[in-house]
């Protein structure tokens, strides 16, 4: 029978042949948790485990408040490092290498066929290069880290086939948007998203990964995106470990299959307070902002810096600019090709790598009635820390140009 | 774990989200459950904390608690006394979250539909019935594994019996 990328992936963990709906328990390759690790580890403790059973497949980032922005925090990190020293983990990342999807990703842990989850519902953006990567909860990382495996239901399937050139202005960011204001925050609840079709293959793995972080926002378990020869090339000499692709065979059973033609779309905005709020830029132009964020593990990659780059070279921003590079690898890169010097002259302010105001844990909050426009990838009410303000999603393109006369403005404006 | 809950209903719509269930601004704050049940549900019914009482069912539209994968929202509303969700459907890891916490989350559209806010329903999870002042609903039974996890009253009790033995 055909099957899809999930079930085959799931059938060779489970080592039995497993279809949708099927309930598995199976050891994930990698398990990734970041600040939250310091509450995983306590948990750890009650289940009366002494030892993590593969501290080998534990990878620990910390990116959610880095550096710490207070007493508990800083105690919080304490706990991880001495954690990890205790149990013998090898793969944690200190606060000085970025946003752990970037890092993640960078690191060589995100390949082809590998079932991955960590304890951040963003998780999804692995399947960017080829991996079944979900967000689960901080006690399943626990029984994770006691057991080494933990039960799944095998996902339904639903293809989202993307086609057409991507026109001027227009960035994997609005596709995701436009695609989310479609079939909604629930439209792919529970279900497996193949990104597929002319438009997701000619992308490089940056914009892939915007798309599989997206998915996130569907109700999606997991992204995919088919390795191809992109995917290779960006892995040689950066895969931690062998890897054997995965594809859904022909014929395999999709629940769904949306078809989408960017060349029909425009640059879209999620007005507040949910990702599917979705407008075409220019019904949304005009609104008047405080703030601008341009970073996250959404938008905050090399690719995404040089297009808010493209605008603010020269320019002057009107509003707070917050800048955050995505890694400290995304940060050098942007020294280098002095990227940080338009920003710096455009009058915006450059944060450290890291999840930064994205949560509203520290950094950037807003006061009552304002309202940033962001390239994150949620604007929930009250997810920067205050429940009385606003948030605008969009591409980087977008708020760079929004950031420069202080409201919504179409980015085709300044180029 | 109880097979047989009846409570008093709080209702609310569809898409609730995790950030107005738990608020983002607490999840890396180290707290008891009793601590994180004074902040259920904060952003969405200020009035809930105060007003809720240990027992009382939680019915709620479609996708409850989609967003984050902090924990936290399912454990602040089992800590603040809820003893089951209904929801027309559930975000996925919320669900996972809610059954690892030893929270049933029960999938019922149906029954979303009959439920109005201060009703008293009954869960009978042995028979997947769910009784209500306009009717009586079914629900599909849960899978082994899911029921195992219940049973233990969430997945690290669970763990710990497997561990022990």
């Amino acid at each position: 029978m055909a099957k899809t990328f999930v079930e085959k992936l799931f059938s060779l963990k489970a080592g039995r042949d497993v279809t949708a709906g099927s309930i598995v328990s199976v050891e994930p390759d990698w398990v990734m948790s970041h600040d939250n690790a310091a509450a995983i580890s306590g948990t750890f403790r009650k289940t009366g485990a002494k030892m993590v059973r593969f501290p080998e497949r534990v990878v620990i980032i910390l990116d959610h408040e880095i550096p710490a922005p207070k007493e508990s925090s800083a105690t919080n990190h304490r706990e991880i490092r001495s954690f990890v020293a205790e149990q013998g983990i090898n793969h944690f990342f200190d606060v000085n290498y970025g946003i752990c999807h970037q890092v993640f990703v960078e690191q060589g842990f995100a390949l082809p066929g590998k079932l991955i989850v960590g304890s951040d519902s963003h998780t999804t953006t692995y399947g960017a290069l080829g991996a079944l990567s979900a967000g689960i909860g901080r006690s399943e990382v626990a029984a994770i880290w006691a057991t080494g495996e933990l039960w799944f239901q095998v996902p339904e399937t639903m293809q989202i086939v993307i086609r057409g050139r991507i026109p001027d202005f227009l960035t994997p960011k609005d596709v995701a948007l436009n695609i989310i204001g479609r079939i909604r925050a629930d439209g792919a609840d529970y279900r497996a998203v193949e990104f597929t079709g002319e438009t997701v293959s000619a992308m490089n793995i940056a914009e892939r990964m915007v798309l599989c972080n997206m998915a996130a926002e569907m109700g999606a378990k997991n992204g995919y995106v088919p390795p191809d020869e992109t995917t290779l090339a960006y892995l040689k000499g950066r895969a931690r470990s062998a890897f054997e692709p995965i594809y859904s065979d022909p014929g395999a059973d999709y629940v769904e299959v949306v078809e989408c033609d960017v060349t029909t779309m425009t640059p879209a905005v999620a007005r507040p307070h949910t990702v599917d709020n979705h407008a075409s830029i220019d019904d949304v132009a005009g609104t008047r902002i405080d703030q601008a964020l341009i970073g996250t593990c959404t938008n905050g990659r090399l690719e995404d810096l040089r297009a808010a780059a493209r605008i603010l070279k020269g320019r002057k921003v009107k509003v707070r600019t917050l800048i955050i590079p995505a890694s400290w690898q995304v940060y050098s890169q942007a020294l280098k090709e002095q990227l940080l010097e338009v920003f710096v002259n455009a009058g915006a302010i450059i944060l450290n790598p890291g999840c930064g105001p994205c949560l509203g844990a520290h950094q950037g909050v807003m006061a009552p009635g304002e309202v940033t426009f962001s390239t994150a990838n949620r604007n929930f009410k009250g997810r920067m820390g205050c429940r009385e303000a606003e948030i605008y999603l969009g591409s980087p393109l977008s708020v760079a140009a929004s950031a420069v006369t202080g409201e919504i403005t179409h980015p085709g404006r300044f180029l | 774990m109880k097979r047989k809950f009846t409570g008093k209903v709080w209702k609310y719509g569809d898409n609730i989200n995790t950030d107005v269930i738990f608020p983002g601004k607490y999840t890396y704050q180290k707290m008891s459950p009793e601590e994180m049940a004074q902040h259920a549900l904060e952003d969405l019914d200020p009035d809930f904390v105060s007003k809720v009482s240990p027992g009382d069912i939680l019915v709620a539209g479609k996708n409850f608690g989609m967003g984050s994968s902090r924990e936290q929202a399912a454990v602040a509303i089992k800590a603040a006394g809820i003893a089951v969700i209904i929801a027309r459907s559930f975000a996925r890891i919320y669900f996972r979250n809610a059954i690892n916490a030893g929270m049933p989350a029960i999938r019922c559209p149906e029954a979303v539909d009959a439920i109005e806010a201060g009703d008293t329903v009954t869960v009978d999870m042995e028979a997947g019935t769910i009784s209500t002042p306009r009717g009586e609903f079914s629900f599909p039974a849960y899978p082994p594994t899911v029921m195992e996890i219940l049973e233990h009253n969430g997945l690290i009790a669970f763990i710990k019996t497997k561990i022990a033995k």
